[in-house]
């Protein structure tokens, strides 16, 4: 059961924090850094079973590769920029938070154009010619 | 994976054994050797931190395709 010991990581790592931050904050922060680091670490190896799945389901359907790249990227900068931003709030620095997402956002937005440029050239070459 | 739980008790417990150096230090008298020791628990675990939070983004880096 892996639920289990994540969720006793999860309350461990509360409890720890609670008994630190009295004493000295900064150590409960790294606390809680570190114990998301190590969740997620742990989760990390079945999400890359999942994303095998799904590179095997693109190549037999024929999806050129290059989307299912895009498309990965994007959900890693999510990741990323959620980690952090997550850590930056636990930190008490709510507006570096907001930042940090905003960043993210953008960075999958610029991964979205060449894929948008694809779609407007599709409908345009499916419009009749001078209609 | 690099580490295990046991890092999790270990930056608890150097954080603890800081706080308490810390204060019998200032019982001494000796504010600066204090915050001296503060600092360099705090760096120690940092290290840890970092590295570990290295390993993350490598990981991530390898299965979204960044390369």
């Amino acid at each position: 059961m892996e639920m289990v010991q994540i969720a006793g990581i999860g309350l461990l790592a509360a409890i720890l924090v609670l008994v630190l931050k009295e004493q000295k904050p900064i150590f409960a922060f790294l606390l809680a850094m570190f114990a998301g680091i190590f969740i997620f670490l742990m989760m990390i190896g079945r999400i890359e079973a999942v994303i095998g799945t799904m590179q095997g389901l693109a190549e037999r359907s024929g999806i050129p590769s290059v989307y299912l790249k895009t498309i990965l990227k994007m959900i890693g900068i999510a990741y990323i920029a959620e980690f952090a931003a997550q850590i930056i709030r636990d930190a008490g620095a709510e507006g570096v938070a907001a930042k940090v997402e905003f960043a993210g956002k953008v960075l999958i937005l610029v991964l979205a154009v060449p894929i948008i440029n694809v779609i407007v050239e599709t409908v345009v070459g499916l419009l009749p010619a001078g209609g | 994976m690099t580490m295990d739980i046991s890092a999790i008790f270990q930056i608890a417990g150097i954080g603890i054994i800081v706080a308490m150096i810390h204060t019998v230090l200032k019982q001494m008298g000796k504010e600066d050797m204090a915050h001296w020791v503060t600092l360099i628990g705090f760096v120690v675990v940092l290290f840890m931190v970092v590295r570990m939070l290295n390993d993350l983004f490598q990981e991530i880096k390898t299965i979204f395709l960044f390369q």
